[in-house]
């Protein structure tokens, strides 16, 4: 029997008695889902609420009772044909959700006051054309100043701070030069207000402050939107352990509730979920995950295993401990950090454009300021010109430019099954000109795949396709993956450790270990010729066969290698496996250059040498060896099935069991790229017009209002240029089951502009 | 132009009744779920009859 699964680490329980909990659901497919499962649930008279959200597909349960076990809940749904995960959001999501809704609401703020504030402008430029008294023309300033002080003090906020911020650790940021210009503009206009001037500029200060507060809100949303399915698939994934506790009975509970010293049992089949040291039992592991390494390794007592790893054979119970000195782990760790902190110095082409932009500005504004005094003009109407020289060259354009073409390519990247971790991802990808793949678990699949399907008979495998449905087993999502159509064998139990048996067609049918089917003979044979192999066996009645695993490269890794090597990148194999299992895959693959046997600190070495060539690289890795060369190459990409570690050095991941979303992704980012720069070349020529009539001074508000907004519009509308062509879907189907990767991304749909 | 002196204000407390309405369908969630909220709509069985 498995043991009780433990919620009451992730149950919220709220100062007014009630318990919250948060599931992340699997099958939700369409709008229909939604009733079946709230209307499902309502029979659990208990809980309070059970709402759905359809767009991250989580389901938000809350009951008062006490003794209430949420277990119910999971049950249900599995009877209404639903999995669900258990699900804390990560803080890091929740800091960006309250982030959002800060942005939503200055939006709103400015909003509200830029389009009052035109309203009151327009009459005035249409009076001063005509025939405005000064009363009105004055009553309507101080209107607007009304508007725009408190606007500016809220709306402005995001934009004040980041500014503050970066002065403070002496850097140069866009946000700096947007602040100094919406401030001297209000500040300005105020001036003018008092002294019954003709102009003010309350209208193009708010209006920069709602265009740029857009582009924040659009990039935030395409953000949270990756975050909410990265976190789902991190729930799906189920990463739970079972802890023994002192009077020996087990808990499963979820991963973050165990701590260093737990002793946690490992049964045979199951990930090892967390790093410890086995203190019982023996078994063979499969590290692939961990080292690249394919071939099983026997471990006994004293050994450490890391998350991440399979373990096949033996039940082992394993204690936790932090990462201890001079274990992989340790040394991953340290790796990880010193090759991070030497990337944070990459400058993003945004921040270039400041720290040459800024300076530009700030002395032409001088500049004209010293000049009209020098050419004999008054204090005021020197400063007051210099001052329009600031507002209209407030960066609206070039502080949209990079932003707004982020927000396009990540959208198209997430239809491609590309989520991007980090904003300047783009940039760094679209600057690599040489790829270095890992291979196992990256240009393979992450799972082994039935090497010797042919000589199996066709029933055998189907039969054990159908009983591989009722097991959780790592190694059954390999058979089961085959039974598209299938429906499991009524009754399949699954034996910890074992495997599945059935009674079919009136004889017993067997799927598991070889032990466990009577085929120890015929296992022998196979692993006397295939040593890499992993062997199940299945058994009908008296008609038995072994079925030997294997790992396969990704279907389309041939293509998209040669795509790449086409698009002029070096394409490179760094591998922790042995030299043997490596050159195959480079010769199916057809790359020349391959090392094998690499250690974290080789892999890294091997960068090194290609960096000090003048080479950046684009690494795509999974594995926990991986994680170093991840976090040193100049950017990179994992397999969403990548060991944590991994994922978290990674500046993207990638979804399903194909290769080709990391080939979407260099060209988009090249693309991207090519835009984002035409972008900032549009703001230049806006600049270089704009800025000799405000020179000159020419710029009356009317202008500086149609030049910014004409320009934001220009350079938005340019972005939407960076998009992957129109490509048929796959026709391989995305959600497989079995496969923790795709059943959490929303059905596609057509494209929606920058959502 | 004297009617000016409370058409204005009347026109910016119209602005700020649709803003605060605004804010307030933020806070209560209405924003967190918009794909569900355009097919909630169409389920016709969410009210019991009772």
């Amino acid at each position: 029997m498995s043991p009780a699964f433990d919620y009451s680490a992730l149950v919220e329980k709220r100062p007014d008695g009630v318990s919250h909990l948060d599931l992340a659901v699997e099958g939700i497919t369409c709008a229909a889902c939604i009733g079946d499962i709230e209307r499902g649930l309502a029979t659990l008279p208990e809980l309070d609420k059970a709402r759905l959200n359809y767009t991250n597909r989580r389901l938000a349960v809350e009951w008062r009772a006490e003794g209430f076990d949420p277990v119910r809940v999971v049950s249900r749904l599995a009877e209404l044909g639903y999995k669900a995960h258990p699900f804390e959001p990560s803080r890091e999501e929740e800091i960006e959700a309250a982030e959002m809704r800060f942005l939503l609401r200055c939006l709103a703020v400015a909003g509200f006051a830029a389009m009052n504030i035109m309203l009151l402008s327009v009459s005035v430029w249409s009076g001063n054309a005509s025939d405005i008294t000064d009363e009105t023309r004055d009553f309507f300033h101080w209107v607007s100043a009304l508007i725009a002080l408190p606007t500016a003090a809220y709306a402005g906020q995001p934009f004040f701070r980041n500014a503050w911020r970066a002065i403070r650790s002496r850097s140069m940021t866009m946000d700096v030069p947007i602040s100094l210009g919406v401030t001297l503009a209000i500040g300005m206009s105020l001036y003018e207000t008092i002294h019954h001037a003709h102009h003010a500029y309350f209208d193009s200060a708010v209006m920069l402050l709602f265009f740029l507060l857009l582009g924040r809100v659009l990039d935030q949303v395409m953000r949270r939107k990756t975050r909410a399915v990265a976190g789902n698939l991190l729930a799906l994934r189920g990463e739970t352990a079972v802890v023994l506790a002192e009077a020996g009975e087990t808990r499963e509970v979820p991963l973050k509730a165990v701590k260093p010293g737990d002793r946690v049992l490992v049964l045979p089949g199951d990930r090892v979920a967390v790093d410890g040291v086995v203190i019982e039992g023996r078994s063979s592991v499969d590290a692939s995950l961990v080292t690249g390494e394919t071939a099983r390794e026997p471990i006994g007592p004293g050994a450490m295993v890391y998350a991440g790893t399979v373990n096949l054979d033996g039940a082992l119970t394993v204690r936790v401990t932090a990462a201890a000195e001079g274990t992989l782990l340790e040394e991953v760790n340290r790796l990880v950090e010193t090759a991070a902190n030497a990337r944070s110095r990459y400058l993003r082409l945004a921040d270039r454009a400041a720290r040459i932009y800024s300076p530009v500005v700030h002395i032409a504004a001088l500049a004209t300021a010293i000049g009209w005094m020098l050419l004999g003009a008054s204090l005021h109407d020197a400063l007051i010109t210099a001052i329009a020289v600031l507002i209209i060259t407030c960066p609206c354009a070039l502080a949209l430019a990079v932003p707004a073409t982020q927000v396009v390519a990540s959208g198209s990247l997430f239809k491609a099954g590309v989520l991007l971790q980090s904003g300047d991802a783009i940039e760094r990808i679209a600057a690599c000109d040489t790829v270095v793949f890992d291979k196992t678990g990256t240009l393979t699949m992450p799972q082994p795949q039935v090497a010797n399907a042919a000589e199996v008979p066709a029933d055998l495998l189907q039969a054990a396709a159908r009983l591989a449905l009722s097991s959780r087993h790592p190694l059954a999502a390999a058979l089961s993956a085959r039974a598209l159509g299938l429906s499991p064998i009524p009754g399949g139990q699954e034996q910890a450790g074992h495997g599945v048996a059935a009674e079919w067609d009136g004889v017993e049918a067997r799927l598991g270990s070889p032990a466990f089917c009577g085929a120890e003979a015929e296992a022998a044979a196979a692993l006397a010729k295939d040593l890499d192999a992993t062997v199940i066996a299945v058994r009908v009645g008296e008609r038995r066969a072994v079925m030997l695993l294997h790992q396969a490269l990704r279907p389309d890794a041939v293509d998209v290698v040669r795509e790449l090597a086409g698009r002029g990148k070096r394409i490179v194999i760094l591998s922790g496996d042995r030299e043997q299992p490596v050159a195959e895959a480079a010769r199916a693959l057809g790359v020349a250059e391959w090392r094998a046997g690499l250690k974290p600190a080789d892999k890294i070495a091997a960068l090194e040498a290609m960096a000090a060539e003048g080479r950046r690289v684009l690494m795509v890795g999974d594995g926990l060896n991986d994680a170093p060369a991840l976090a040193a190459a100049h950017a990179s990409i994992s397999p969403v099935t990548a060991a944590h570690l991994a994922q978290a050095s990674a500046d993207a991941l990638f979804l399903g069991e194909r290769l080709q979303p990391v080939a979407d992704a260099a060209l988009l980012a090249r693309k991207a790229h090519a835009v984002m720069r035409q972008n900032l070349g549009i703001a230049v020529i806006y600049n270089l017009i704009a800025v000799p009539l405000a020179i000159m001074g020419h710029v009356t508000p009317l202008i500086a209002a149609a030049a910014m907004s004409g320009s934001s519009i220009i350079v938005t509308v340019n972005a939407l240029r960076a998009k992957l062509p129109f490509r048929e879907p796959a026709a391989e189907p995305q959600v497989t089951r079995g496969k923790p990767a795709s059943p959490a991304v929303p059905p596609q749909r057509p494209a929606r502009v920058a959502s | 132009m004297n009617v000016l002196v409370y058409l204005l204000p009347i026109a910016l407390s119209l602005g700020l009744l649709g803003l605060g309405a605004f804010l307030w369908s933020l806070k209560s969630g209405q924003y967190d779920d918009l794909d569900g909220a355009a097919v909630r709509i169409l389920d016709d069985d969410d009210v019991r009859r009772g």
